[in-house]
């Protein structure tokens, strides 16, 4: 593994393996002293070219808890602003000495045109509405300690599928572990092409909701166009925000997910979002384990294989 | 291809060690064995064991992977990271680090490095089933199973019923692996 840029491809035995070393990570950030020197004199630059707040401070994190040094970048205060071209960004960061890119960008595949200007590992943290493959992974590894597995689990993925790249990562993964997924959206918000995804398509939430072990919760996402597909933010919450009422109406097992950032009292309800069976803080927790395991893999041990 | 231990040699070397673990402890009260991955594991099961039945009182034993911890990551193969898993806090205990091979000392170095962010113990002891020489650290072994003189150039493979479906220690020169 060079680059970590897709769940696409990957097979259950590699996600399941770069799972095994999140679990053996979450003991690392339980140590009194949560930090392991595997990456000392490695340099991890964050490159956030659209704005974030948790995945750039949890890649963070991970790089720190594995004693690399960090630098990064924010598009608001760079070159960019005076028109530097993305190649130009990328070869002048690289040039300071970085051992990988994080990279997030709006454009689908710009993590791929990175990885082929750059010699060195690239993760890609998020691009357009394509490929969020991390927040797989720390999806996986939360519903994978609850339950022990993901065989077999009806798991339902509810709200705005079309441009969630979240929503794509996860189906990949979710399916790959032997998961059942079904996504539930109103047609607007469904993708275009059902057929590509593995997963059963339903615009009737109620229908299907007691049929689920784990809800996750999309965001609306206003800035992606989410919110002009449907007539009122209400209407949403009446046909698919997870309210207190659907919430009872759950097998007493299920879990909630949610990839943050939440809207509350949009697509999830404030008291189900604080409910213990809401597992939406143990999903950022092990974010940095999984973000650690990935790091661990592309940049520990020999250098050219 | 020479053994150097078989079954019996280890069982007895084990039982050995048990003894010399009570006597410079005084018992095996506050006692934690930390078997370092892989093969380190099941040996410290063993001594837990062994204790145990010396004394009739369980000792706690875990396993410590020191993969994080290596000062050579950059010339080693990827590997697969192992269960850190501590019984409790070791924090005013003696914990006893087991392995079954002690030969450069670096993969001692490295735990001694894990340990001190896992805890602070009030001691570290050492035991190796093997001490097969070669010290490339200023580490020397409290308890050693065998003694083993070896050359660089020969490799020391320990087995276990565990792991290999088989006890014992060999000997092979890099010539025939």
């Amino acid at each position: 593994m060079n680059h970590f840029l897709t769940i696409e491809g990957l097979t259950a035995g590699d996600l399941n393996g770069l799972l095994d070393d999140a679990d053996e990570f979450v003991e690392v950030l339980h140590r009194p002293i949560p930090k392991v020197p595997a990456l000392r004199g490695k340099t991890v630059a964050t490159m956030f070219f659209e704005p974030s707040t948790r995945t750039k401070m949890s890649f963070e994190k991970a790089a720190k808890a594995l004693s690399a040094d960090t630098m990064s970048f924010s598009p608001g205060t760079s070159s960019l602003s005076k028109g530097e071209s993305l190649k130009d960004t990328v070869l002048t960061i690289k040039a300071m000495g970085t051992d990988a890119m994080v990279v997030r960008h709006k454009a689908t595949g710009a993590p791929w045109r990175i990885a082929e200007w750059i010699d060195q590992p690239v993760l890609n943290a998020g691009d357009g509405a394509h490929q969020h493959p991390t927040q797989a992974l720390l999806d996986s590894l939360t519903i994978r300690q609850h339950f022990g597995t993901l065989k077999g689990l009806k798991i339902g993925i509810v709200g705005d599928i079309r441009h969630s790249r979240v929503a794509r990562s996860d189906i990949q993964a979710f399916s790959t572990l032997g998961a059942d997924v079904t996504m539930v959206a109103p047609r607007t918000l469904l993708p275009v092409d059902t057929e590509v995804f593995d997963a059963t398509a339903k615009e009737n939430l109620d229908e299907v909701l007691a049929d689920f072990d784990v809800v996750y919760v999309l965001r609306v996402q206003a800035e992606r166009g989410g919110a002009s597909v449907f007539p009122s933010l209400s209407e949403y919450t009446d046909r698919y925000g997870i309210t207190r009422e659907r919430f009872a109406r759950l097998k007493p097992e299920a879990i909630v997910l949610h990839p943050g950032p939440m809207n509350r009292g949009v697509e999830i309800d404030g008291a189900v979002a604080d409910d213990p069976r809401a597992l939406i803080l143990d999903q950022v927790f092990n974010g940095v384990a999984v973000r650690m395991a990935v790091l661990f893999r592309l940049l520990g041990g020999e250098s050219n294989e | 291809m020479a053994q150097v231990m078989d079954g019996g040699d280890m069982d007895r070397a084990i039982q050995r060690i048990a003894h010399e673990i009570l006597e410079k402890n005084r018992g095996s009260e506050d006692i934690v064995l930390l078997g370092i991955q892989t093969r380190g594991v099941p040996l410290g099961e063993r001594l837990a064991l062994a204790l145990e039945g010396i004394e009739g009182t369980p000792v706690a034993a875990g396993s410590l992977d020191i993969g994080l911890y290596r000062d050579d990551l950059d010339q080693r193969p990827k590997t697969e990271l192992g269960a850190t898993n501590v019984p409790g806090p070791i924090g005013e205990k003696t914990v006893i680090l087991v392995d079954d091979v002690l030969y450069t000392g670096r993969t001692i170095r490295a735990a001694l490095d894990a340990l001190a962010d896992i805890g602070r113990p009030s001691r570290v002891q050492l035991a190796a089933l093997v001490d097969r020489g070669h010290r490339e650290l200023p580490i020397r072994p409290d308890y050693v199973g065998k003694n083993v003189p070896t050359s660089r150039r020969e490799r020391v493979s320990v087995r276990l019923v565990e792991m290999d479906g088989e006890d014992g220690v060999v000997i092979e020169s890099r010539d025939e692996t």
